[in-house]
């Protein structure tokens, strides 16, 4: 795998990075792309923003059980 | 106090079933089986087939039976219907359509807005439902065993009979197309408030 990734692939590491462990190479090649990319800085704090919504589903209650 | 007393009793249980027919709903998609979960969810219940600790919510308690029932029924559907199941998984072609050719972000993902306060508002779980219905079926139920319920992709691909790699494609797909749609139905459409 190359070292210099597109926002495509490593859009695809970010996700299967929640999923399973990312080999030292994925890992590495993916920090040096986030680190110069707003696009998919957004989309990993957007994807583990959508772990916590799932998490909190179906949202408040108004009739809360106890 | 006899242990009966502190159980829930029936009227209490049946307080939460719409609210446990909307989280079964999401993730099987189909009124039937829904109804079907959430009956066999509450009557384990009753029975006392798990018992009520009573330390967490019955709210709580009643999602982790129905969890339980949910599972049960995906597991019948993919055994029944492992065609449908394969389908869906295999093929990433749609995926293409969030790229262009060299690879960048064809609508590349834009600055949310205090994110966090979106989730104590109802109206952004009505959002994000419509965006998990407008998903494919399979995708979205891979989607839900795996952040609604937490289980590891080994468990899913078991369940759905599909392998690791077409788990990973969907639950791909599932968070692109949810990411755009929550962008464009909510945090770009002016309806989450300014933080």
């Amino acid at each position: 795998m190359s070292l210099r990734l597109s926002c495509k692939e490593a859009s695809r590491l970010i996700s299967q990075g929640m999923d399973r462990r990312l080999s030292l190479t994925e890992g590495i090649a993916l920090r040096l792309h986030v680190r110069i990319c707003d696009a998919c800085t957004r989309f990993t704090s957007q994807v583990k923003f959508l772990r916590r919504a799932l998490k909190a589903f179906p949202g408040p209650d108004d009739h809360e059980g106890r | 106090m006899s242990p009966e007393s502190s159980a829930p009793r029936s009227l209490e249980l049946e307080r939460h079933r719409p609210y446990l027919l909307r989280f079964a709903l999401l993730q099987l998609r189909d009124r039937g089986a829904a109804e079907d979960a959430v009956q066999d969810a509450l009557l384990a219940a009753l029975q006392g087939v798990t018992s009520f600790a009573g330390q967490s919510s019955v709210r709580t308690w009643l999602v982790g039976i129905l969890k339980h029932k949910i599972i049960d029924s995906i597991r019948k559907t993919s055994r029944e219907r492992p065609l449908e199941m394969r389908a869906e998984s295999e093929g990433a072609e749609d995926l293409e359509t969030f790229f262009v050719g060299d690879g960048h972000f064809s609508e590349p993902p834009e600055e949310w807005v205090s994110p966090e306060r979106s989730l104590e508002e109802r109206r952004f779980f009505e959002v994000l439902e419509r965006c998990l219905q407008s998903l494919p079926k399979n995708t979205a139920r891979a989607f839900t065993m795996r952040e609604v319920m937490g289980l590891d992709t080994e468990e899913i691909c078991k369940e759905l009979g599909i392998s690791t790699s077409n788990c990973w494609v969907m639950l791909y797909r599932a968070r692109m197309s949810l990411r755009a749609c929550l962008e464009r139905t909510w945090f770009l459409a002016g309806a989450a408030k300014a933080g």
